[in-house]
């Protein structure tokens, strides 16, 4: 029987997408969970994946076209009817449930805000890693026995493939995220990295587990606080924004670093903006004030950090997140770090990759700017603006000498960060970094 | 030759089931049954054993009766009457079950069907064609002991088919086999006032239970004067014309049994044979079954296998189960594999004994660290009110998760409770839930979250 091909929403906020490249042609054989197409979302290119097995038929989308989310672009014919659910045009009498083995993967990321409702048969199958359920920290289906389970094996629920009814997860996701896990040494945090080779054994610290505890606390707003919220708004446009800088000697890192990079590869090194990021993180775990959500009735203050990082993309800018960042060691995040950056420069992101950090980073180190400030990525309450690092006259015990020097500007939002609470944390963030040995 | 896109071999709770199903899904649909629609179930099975057993639980609550302020002078009781109400209760079943059929525009054949390749079935003479599949659903049927010398021969040697029937109950009955079917008429025939031998060969009666559950059922029938004999072998079964002698060796001394009659419950052989299964290319298994799928396919594309014939555990629920699973295949869906470790076990006698899951022997040879909570119905207010207090819900939880591994549950509605922990089991709950859900008081139920409770060590009423 036909199974139309739709265009999915493959972005949390994706209302339409854009035909970059039809991978496969009329009358090709296609099997469910193969790349149809590629596919340019509002934040990156994506691939659209056949939801059954059979002839790819009649192609009604060219490639460069752009067309509306639930839109159907092409029809997979015949085949034996294997494909797993699959939005069929002929009414079948009963709602299909999706078989369990092997399990479907959960829908695309849940929507933080709009996403079109879709058939709960369209779940398809998919060889491809996990899609998250939910980009977001919002409900994840699960049931109770699951959820236990993954909150002591430190696995993220809305990473794992969900097999119950509607894309529940169940004991048995849980089972088979955990044996995932044991094989890679790492557990299942959102998107864990494959570990890239390196040049010799180090230890990359305890495995990533999330915190053991909730994952964030909603405190309620105080009047006090409603009235700050309130006045700061109407003050300066929708966030109130205020922005404190400091200056940090940076030698012992320079020290820290070469030290760290000695004998290991190019590509492997680590870099500053790595030591920042693995600096800031560790400082949002002691000050949660700043690790926090503005979200309007209430503030939500994280216990886990996710880092985002703003990574210039050629035509814009997006913001990857390092998952769990105060967790992970050094060369870990740098790794991240890394491989993020390529995949936003390639438009390969994936939605989970760039949405729910708690805390962003902005370097322009690297363009030679001294000092600048960085405009708040909502809902979050702040964000690091980072400058170059550069060698200056500074007095050291009465001397002038050469140091090499960084400012940093913290862009706080005032509903939630007040003056000494940032300063506060920039002192944390300026003593570690000055001081790198207080990291390990 | 009529065709049809699905046709039932058997109208069991297996066929007549997905015979339903498969009309609901919009195909074409017959059942070819021999005898009466409902098959052993709802003819000589589950439906008129459980109105035998009503009446033997009433003799025992009439006898009880003055302590209740009701007066009877002396009880009398009559198989015979209790009989024939049976079997009104099995023929109006059987008839709904033909109503169901008609409601549901599915073709019923009457007589034998006889596979033939080709996704054909011959019944007589006709030759019926089934254009998406053919299912067979044909049930089982009792079996005799002839390796000890015991045929059935219907008079003194006699199975359930021929205890449903009786005109009266016998003075003396030994029964072989202490599973389900063996203690719910070791319950009935001694309420009726039959001295009732209950002979099983494993260590203890209800086997497959937990081995609480048999010695609470043991300790109770023995205080009923029904006598049990576990780990007992049959060595000589001599029939005579008025009665039976049975040589039997348990706790190492021999004994002799004599009974007027003797009921084989041991066991039920599959109907495999005469209908074609070789001439199609359907396999079977070792033991005798359909070899099946997960999807209930046998070895011949289009021919399906449910019920009995598709393998153990030989339950109406579990076949009705597969019924619905395989009609779904049939129509192209992806019915959710069938959870054969969620299958309830129910045994009707009194005290009822219901099961779910995992024994506390399993959980030790499976090494699974385990905790139990135990409620006992002593303890219930509401039990103590109808007087039944006999028996306990046991649970027996995951050490780390709080998984429900297995519920066992003795007494009065044992048979009802143990569906809060199935529904429970299927949907993952651990017994955090089961204690979180407001059980309304006072009620049996809430023995079963008391019993959750003591898993975690917080019982409230005991």
């Amino acid at each position: 029987m036909p199974t139309s091909v739709v265009m999915e929403a493959l972005s949390p906020t994706m209302e339409e997408g854009r035909l970059v490249k039809w991978l496969k042609h009329a009358g090709d054989h296609v099997s469910a969970g193969e790349t149809l197409a590629e596919v340019e979302t509002d934040k990156a290119v994506m691939d659209l994946v056949a939801r059954a097995d059979g002839v790819l038929g009649s192609i009604a989308v060219k490639e460069g076209e752009t067309v509306a989310v639930g839109k159907q672009i092409a029809v997979i014919n015949g085949g034996s009817g294997k494909g797993e659910g699959g939005r069929v045009i002929q009414e079948q009498p009963a709602p299909v449930a999706p078989s369990t083995p092997p399990p479907p993967p959960p829908p695309p990321p849940a929507p933080r805000a709009t996403e079109p409702v879709r058939p709960r048969s369209a779940l398809p199958p998919s060889p491809a890693p996990p899609a998250p359920t939910s980009a977001d920290a919002t409900r994840v289906k699960a049931s109770p026995l699951a959820r236990r389970m993954a909150r002591d094996a430190g696995m993220d629920l809305r990473v794992l493939q969900g097999s119950g009814p509607g894309g529940r997860v169940v004991k048995r996701d849980v089972e088979q995220g955990g044996a995932a896990k044991r094989e890679t040494g790492e557990p299942v945090v959102a998107q864990a990295p494959a570990a890239a080779p390196l040049v010799r054994p180090e230890p990359v610290g305890p495995p990533v587990r999330r915190s053991a505890g909730p994952p964030f606390e909603d405190v309620p707003l105080s009047q006090i606080r409603k009235t700050i919220a309130k006045r700061l708004a109407a003050s300066l446009g929708p966030i109130p924004h205020f922005f404190l800088t400091t200056e940090i000697d940076l030698e012992r890192v320079a020290d820290a670093r070469a030290a760290l990079n000695e004998g290991r590869e190019q590509e492997e090194r680590i870099s500053v903006n790595d030591v920042i990021l693995k600096a800031t993180a560790l400082t949002l775990k002691q000050h949660r004030a700043c690790n926090a959500w503005w979200q309007d009735d209430h503030i939500r203050y994280w216990n886990e950090v996710h880092l985002g990082m703003a990574v210039a993309v050629e035509d814009g800018l997006i913001t990857p997140v390092i998952r769990n960042a105060d967790a992970k060691a050094l060369a870990e995040i740098g790794r991240d770090a890394r491989e993020l950056a390529a995949r936003a420069r390639a438009r390969r992101l994936q939605p989970d990759e760039y949405t729910g950090s708690t805390f962003s980073v902005s370097n322009l180190g690297m363009f030679d700017i001294d000092q600048f400030t960085a405009v708040i990525n909502p809902p979050e309450a702040g964000i690091l603006a980072v400058g170059s690092a550069v060698a200056k006259p500074v007095i050291v015990n009465g001397a002038v000498v050469p140091r090499l020097r960084m400012r940093v500007t913290l862009t706080c939002d005032h509903r939630v960060i007040d003056g000494a609470t940032g300063a506060a944390f920039l002192e944390t963030l300026k003593g570690m970094l000055e001081n790198p040995l207080a990291m390990l | 030759m009529s065709q049809f896109d699905v046709i039932i071999l058997g109208g069991g709770p297996a066929g007549y089931v997905a015979a339903i199903r498969s009309a609901q899904l919009g195909m074409s649909t017959a059942v070819i049954e021999r005898d009466k629609l409902g098959g052993v179930c709802v003819n000589i099975g589950c439906i008129p054993t459980k109105a035998l057993l009503h009446s033997a639980y009433l003799i025992k609550a009439l006898r009880d009766a003055a302590q209740m302020g009701i007066e009877t002078n002396d009880v009398k009781t009559n198989y015979g009457t209790a009989m024939q109400r049976s079997r009104k209760v099995a023929d109006q079943n059987s008839r709904g079950v033909e109503f169901l059929m008609k409601k549901h525009k599915i073709t019923v054949v009457k007589g034998s069907g006889v596979l033939q390749p080709g996704r054909k079935v011959k019944v007589g003479a006709d030759v019926h064609e089934a254009k998406r599949a053919v299912i067979v659903a044909t049930g089982s049927r009792v079996k005799g002991l002839p390796q000890v010398g015991l045929e059935i021969n219907k008079t003194t040697v006699i199975s359930s088919d021929e205890a449903l029937f009786l005109e009266r109950a016998p003075a003396s009955l030994a029964i072989i086999g202490a599973g389900a079917v063996g203690m719910e008429f070791a319950d009935i025939f001694a309420s009726f006032g039959t001295q009732v031998t209950l002979i099983e060969v494993l260590p203890r009666i209800l086997p497959l239970e937990d081995a609480e559950s048999s010695d609470a059922l043991s300790k109770s029938y023995r205080k009923r004067k029904i006598e049990v004999l576990a780990g007992a072998t049959i060595t000589k079964g001599n029939v005579k014309q008025d009665g039976v002698t049975l040589e039997v060796k348990a706790g190492g001394a021999t004994r002799t049994i004599d009974a007027a009659a003797v009921l084989l419950a041991a066991g039920r052989a599959v109907n495999t044979e005469n209908i074609g299964l070789a001439e199609a290319g359907v396999q079977l298994t070792e033991r005798g079954f359909i070899k099946v799928s997960k999807d209930l396919e046998t070895t011949a594309p289009g021919v399906y296998a449910i019920g009995d014939v598709a393998g153990p555990p030989m339950l109406a629920h579990k076949g009705s189960r597969e019924g619905i699973h395989a009609v779904e295949h049939i129509a192209g869906q992806k019915p959710r594999a069938i959870k054969y470790d969620n299958v309830p076990n129910v045994t009707f006698c009194f005290p009822e004994v219901a099961s779910i899951g995992m024994t506390e022997e399993q959980c030790k040879e499976r090494k699974v660290e385990y905790v139990v909570g135990r409620f006992p119905f002593s303890a219930s207010g509401r039990a103590r009110g109808t007087g039944e207090t006999e028996g306990f819900v046991k649970i027996i939880r995951g050490k780390q998760y709080g998984e429900i591994l297995g519920a066992h549950i003795v007494g009065s509605h044992a048979s009802e409770l143990i569906h809060e922990l199935t529904v429970a089991r299927e949907n993952e709950y651990t017994v955090e839930e089961i204690e979180l859900a407001i059980h309304a008081h006072p009620t049996f139920s809430e023995a079963v979250a008391q019993a959750a409770l003591d898993s975690l060590g917080r019982v409230i009423d005991m």
